[in-house]
């Protein structure tokens, strides 16, 4: 059995060299054997997943070992892969919403003249997020990671004739590659610590290293999962990645790819359990991007910026879940896949309304949408109230364990981190039902005011372009594309409730991650109690807002909070000032020691060289009587040389 | 007279005392020497009794078929176990049958054959009055200039003589490293160099400067070959033999039997100094070590494009071997002493070749000071006095005869209308106008400098890995600092073929017969071979490394 789990890999992993080597030939079936071949690896995962099951807890780790890559003494990197709970959860979550958004993207990008391409780099996406989820060492996780950042760079770029575009994904690569480095470094400290990188030795001895050791490498894994995941400080490119088709949005920059941060944390667990000082960083990373994207997510305008700013701030629980050690790695990855469900089909839907409107993304310009897209609105609909913790479904169970936990970590980091965790959970309600108000409910803003398509350049005859697209007409997505958003919507609205009643995904999980029960101070009635205040608050005052008055077409000027959530919280400013300023200066002085010192040490070499051989140039005056001298003395100091030798 | 005094008579004269033994020679040993003299003297036969039509190509075929035959000689000598387990002392003492010999003789003869076919080129100078011509005179006694010189080439005269020529120095060369005592090595010094002074003077086009370089070349050896005398007379002095043998027993302090009349100067180490000092030097000379380098930049410069190519590549082997033999067999026991005063050559060997180089604005002086510089390289790996010394300057010798014999096969191809065009500045961007000649220039331009996937950087390597070894990591470090400013000059020479604006006037690249380009080839293939899998030949040069004594 366990040598199915190759094939999980190789299936995308095929479908990606054949469309994108295959040419344009495939064009008109490429998208059917992308989306194809993703469904054959969830049939192979659940199958695999059906085995796993059929056998007690702890023979649910399979391991297939393909090679040796690096077989040099004292450094063995082999291609091993291993499935255990964590990982088949995770394959389940991306093969299965992968397939889904495949589907979905056949619908979407119907009329893209690139779609195989697209198709090809979605199927090298999944092949690499199974590559790092799979692997059996830190090495081989690293290439799924480069392989997940690349495809996110092409798909983010992959409306590279947009500059915009093309810069987003510059921005994001340039990001991500911050936080590699963090990865690689933290490989590189455990060869040096454990004289190894596989799971096995690295998780199981992590406890006979010094804590100095372990929190260095805890702190580099989280500086990888900052990267990788949007976290503060490295934040900066999830927004910009909105860029991408919609689909990538859902899967890449919302289910799957910036969640591997939450992965590699908690399958790091051993690492962080031994290193409590990495863990509350970890915490209070996510403690803080919780609330900076809740709050970027409440000043957007843009229905996809907003909907990022949510998935930070999810993720932010997530990862303050990992931090808080096995009181959270469980219900890290519960809200992990619940989130997968429900964002995704949030994504969809707005992806879905965007398809309607003439690719407008301004939620200014929408309103009133819930008649012309029925299916749309209460798919969303339902993401909306599993997002933000409606009881019943998926989030509240999920949020809900988190903030429980967040409060069990004990003492005044618990009281801190449940209360960031309490206030995030109103500023979601309120936001998401911005958003929902805003796109579904109130007057038809998009009615007598022409949406302008952001894939016609000003410089065109406008004229024409707006007598196309004069006026939006929504209308429902087909059938390819509700599908999906359908599938996603019934996992959002169940999901939570299957796997908290009974415990079922604590069971499973447990035997990986471990688990324990923390002591909270206060009782589980009462958090979730407090949350549904929250959540009412939240609710509400968006209502007051958003619900009650007209919402104006033009943003009005704001307060200045909101001004710099517009802005993105001034990330980029910041960024400008200090990395790009500073680093120009640096730049700006090493090119003048360059210039000045290298230089002038080589150049002044050179020149000394070039000097002197003008000067020996002219011994070789051409003439063989002075030849016949340089011999001449030539062998007379040799011989004098001989015997001077002797005589020393 | 009776009959009993006429047999006292025959029994008198007949007395051993002076009876002399007839020399055993092993012919079957002595082959590749022996075949390349016999179509030397077939050659000459050639020139004597054949047709002047059929001379060229009668020649060109006897030489090819010699050369071919005694590399094939040579080979089943070594796959017998000449060159390890057979190695011995071959023709009463005189010569050495041993590893570093076949593979020396190997190497000269692989390079005369490539050699040899520049030689023969005669499609790069347009026709004279329609006769196909190569790089030679019309007529070497005519003077330059003159009415005679004018109807011989307008009769369609060429020297075919260079190819005896060639043999003759071929053949001096072979028994050049592997003679096994003075009188031989002095022999065989001459057989190759008076070939090389001849075929120097035979230039077609600068007839003035190519008799020029022959003079200089020829005063020069000649004063050297004097020193070498010299200082073979001083050692004999002092051993009371030429033989290597002998000599290196004497040093050592081990010899048995002493001749009375010897004993005075016998074992004298003033004597012993003096004279190996002096044999050196005129050994430094044939390499071109500084300060005996003068003549190369000028006779390398004035010699037919061909000779120089020869001469810079054979000769270079051929000493080196000989050089290597006297110190490795004769003088280890005085190593410490002649180990500092090699130092010191090498080190303004390697500095003066790479520095003078920088301003040389002709492609040929520059070839010819960065041969000075390769001179100091290999001289380096000398000094380190192990096997891994030897097997590193044979590989050294072999990579780097082919690339020198390929740079100058380029440069006869590189022609305006007063022949070569050897100015640097004229070959600014040749790389727009013949990409595959310039870039085969580059080729060995990088094998000169060293830069990896070349045979340069292979020998480079393993002649300094020798050299650390043994302890001369000093020299190491000026030789790799030399390797830097050499650099510098080769890629100059790229950067100008590649990235300059071709002058509108500039030299055209003339389509060579397929006799050059078998040579150029030969140059890039080996360059890359041994660049690329140097292992192989590296195994072969390590095994071939034990001198026999």
């Amino acid at each position: 059995m366990e040598n199915l789990i190759a094939l999980l890999i190789a299936a995308p992993l095929l479908g990606a060299a054949v469309l994108l080597v295959g040419g344009r030939r495939l064009d008109a079936v490429g998208h059917w054997i992308g989306t194809l071949l993703s469904f054959v690896s969830f049939v192979i995962g659940v199958v695999l997943f059906a085995d796993l099951l059929g056998k007690g807890a702890e023979h649910r780790t399979l391991t297939q070992h393909l090679f040796s890559w690096v077989p040099v003494a004292g450094f063995q990197a082999d291609v091993t892969f291993r499935l255990d709970q964590l990982s088949m959860t995770f394959v389940l979550l991306i093969t299965g919403v992968g397939s889904l958004i495949h589907l979905y993207s056949v619908g979407y990008m119907e009329h893209d003249e690139r779609r195989r391409r697209f198709f090809g780099y979605l199927n090298l996406f999944l092949a690499a997020m199974l590559l790092l989820v799979l692997a059996d060492n830190y090495l081989l996780l690293y290439v799924g990671w480069e392989g997940v950042g690349l495809a996110s760079y092409l798909l983010i770029g992959f409306w590279q004739h947009k500059p915009s575009a093309a810069t987003a994904a510059k921005k994001a690569f340039l990001v991500n590659r911050v936080g590699d480095m963090g990865l690689s470094i933290a490989i590189m400290l455990m060869f040096t610590t454990f004289g190894s990188f596989a799971f096995g030795p690295v998780l199981s001895h992590a406890g006979d290293a010094s804590e100095g050791r372990l929190t260095a490498i805890g702190l580099m894994l989280l500086l990888a999962t900052c990267g990788k995941s949007a976290q503060v400080p490295l934040q900066s490119w999830l927004g910009d990645a909105m860029e991408g088709p919609t689909p990538v949005s859902a899967l890449i920059h919302a289910a799957t790819m910036v969640t591997a941060g939450v992965y590699l944390i908690v399958r790091s667990g051993a690492v962080f359990n031994a290193a409590p000082d990495a863990q509350l960083a970890v915490t209070v990373v996510g403690a803080v991007t919780l609330l900076f994207g809740a709050i970027v997510g409440c000043a957007k305008d843009d229905i996809k910026k907003a909907l990022a700013g949510s998935t930070m701030s999810q993720i932010g629980y997530m990862v303050l879940a990992a931090g808080l050690g096995p009181i959270g790695y469980v219900f890290a990855i519960m809200h992990l896949v619940t989130h997968g469900f429900f964002k995704a089909g949030l994504f969809l839907g707005a992806g879905s309304v965007m398809h309607g409107m003439n690719d407008e993304v301004d939620m200014r310009k929408y309103g009133g949408l819930r008649r012309y897209m029925p299916v749309t609105f209460v798919t969303f609909g339902l993401g909306y109230l599993a997002i933000i913790g409606f009881p019943g479904l998926s989030g509240f169970f999920s949020k809900d364990k988190i903030i429980e936990a967040a409060f069990a970590k004990g003492g005044t980091d618990g009281w801190i981190l449940g209360g960031v965790a309490l206030l995030g959970a109103a500023i979601t309600a309120f936001y998401m039902t911005r958003v929902m108000l805003m796109t579904f409910f109130g007057e038809e803003r998009w009615k007598n005011q022409p949406t302008r398509s952001p894939e016609a350049p000003s410089a065109e005859p406008a004229a024409e372009h707006q007598g196309e697209h004069a006026e939006p007409h929504p209308h429902e997505s087909p059938k390819v594309m509700t599908i999906p958003m359908i599938v996603l919507a019934v996992g959002s609205v169940l999901g939570g409730g299957f796997f908290s009643i009974g415990d079922r995904f604590l069971h499973w999980l447990e035997p990986v991650t471990g688990y324990s029960e923390g002591h909270s101070p206060v009782g589980a009635w009462t958090v979730t109690g407090a949350t549904m205040v929250c959540l009412i608050i939240g609710v509400g005052i968006a209502w007051a807002q958003y619900g009650r008055k007209p919402v104006p077409a033009v943003a009005p000027r704001g307060s200045l909070l909101t001004r710099a959530a517009r802005r993105d919280l001034l990330q980029d400013d910041f960024n400008h000032v200090v990395l790009v300023r500073g680093g120009e200066h640096l730049t700006r002085s090493l090119v003048y020691v360059d210039h000045t010192l290298v230089d002038g040490v080589v150049n002044g070499t050179a020149a000394g060289f070039g000097g002197l051989s003008s000067r020996l140039r002219r011994v070789q005056n051409g003439f063989a009587r002075s030849y016949a001298v340089s011999m001449f003395g030539g062998a007379a100091l040799l011989v004098a040389a001989t015997l001077l030798m002797r005589a020393v | 007279m009776s009959a009993a005094a006429v047999h006292s008579l025959w029994t008198t004269a007949a007395d051993p005392i002076s009876k002399i033994d007839a020399p055993k020679i092993e012919y079957g040993q002595l082959s590749p020497t022996l075949i390349v003299v016999g179509a030397a003297l077939v050659g000459v036969l050639i020139e004597a009794f054949l047709p002047r039509k059929a001379r060229y190509y009668a020649q060109v075929f006897v030489s090819v078929v010699a050369l071919c035959a005694a590399f094939a000689a040579v080979v089943g000598l070594a796959a017998d176990g000449y060159g390890t387990t057979k190695a011995h002392i071959a023709a009463m003492g005189a010569i050495a049958v041993d590893g570093p010999s076949l593979f020396l003789q190997g190497t000269i003869l692989l390079a005369g054959l490539v050699g040899l076919f520049t030689f023969a080129e005669r499609r790069l100078d347009p026709a004279a009055h329609g006769n196909r011509v190569d790089s030679f005179a019309a007529q070497a006694a005519s003077v330059p200039g003159s009415d005679s010189e004018k109807a011989a080439v307008k009769a369609g005269f060429t020297t075919t003589e260079v190819f005896p020529l060639l043999l003759f120095a071929i053949a001096g060369m072979l028994v050049f490293p592997s003679a096994n005592d003075l009188l031989t090595l002095f022999v065989a010094l001459e057989v190759f160099s008076l070939p090389l002074y001849l075929l120097c003077a035979l230039a077609r086009r600068k007839r003035l400067m190519s008799q020029e370089a022959a003079v200089k070349y020829f005063l020069l050896g000649a004063f050297a070959s004097a020193f070498t005398l010299f200082g073979i007379a001083l050692l004999y002095g002092y051993a009371g033999s030429v033989s290597y043998a002998r000599i290196a027993q004497v040093v050592d302090g081990t010899v048995t039997n002493v001749d009375p009349a010897l004993a005075n100067t016998m074992g004298n180490d003033a004597l012993l100094l003096l004279g190996s000092a002096l044999i050196v030097m005129g050994l430094l000379f044939k390499v071109g070590a500084v300060p005996f380098h003068m003549w190369t930049p000028d006779v390398y410069q004035g010699a037919p494009t061909p000779v120089t190519g020869f001469m810079a590549a054979a000769t270079k082997v051929a000493a080196f071997g000989a050089l290597l033999r006297l110190l490795y067999v004769v003088l280890p026991g005085m190593r410490w002493d002649w180990r500092p005063v090699m130092w010191a050559v090498a080190i303004i060997t390697m500095l003066g070749g790479a520095i003078v180089a920088i301003t040389q604005t002709d492609i040929k002086r520059l070839l010819a000071y960065s041969s000075i510089a390769h001179a100091g390289f290999i001289l380096a790996g000398v000094i380190a006095t192990s096997k891994d010394g030897v097997s590193s300057v044979l590989f050294y010798l072999a990579g780097y005869s082919f690339v020198t014999i390929g740079a100058f096969a380029v440069v006869t191809l590189v022609r305006d209308a007063g022949g070569e065009a050897t100015h640097l500045s004229k070959w600014a961007g040749l790389g727009r106008r013949s990409p595959l000649v310039a870039a085969v220039f580059a080729v060995f331009l990088l094998a000169f400098a060293g830069i990896p996937l070349t045979s340069g950087f292979a020998g480079k390597f393993a002649v300094f890995k020798a050299a650390a070894a043994g302890g001369a990591a000093p020299l190491v470090v000026i030789g790799v600092i030399s390797s830097a400013i050499a650099a510098f000059f080769y890629i100059r020479v790229i950067v100008l073929m590649f990235f300059s604006e071709p002058r509108p006037e500039g030299p055209t690249v003339a389509v060579p017969s397929p006799l050059t380009m078998v040579a150029i080839a030969a140059g890039v293939a080996v360059t890359l071979v041994l660049g690329v899998a140097p292992q192989y030949f590296l195994d072969l040069a390590s095994q071939a490394g034990v001198f026999v004594r």
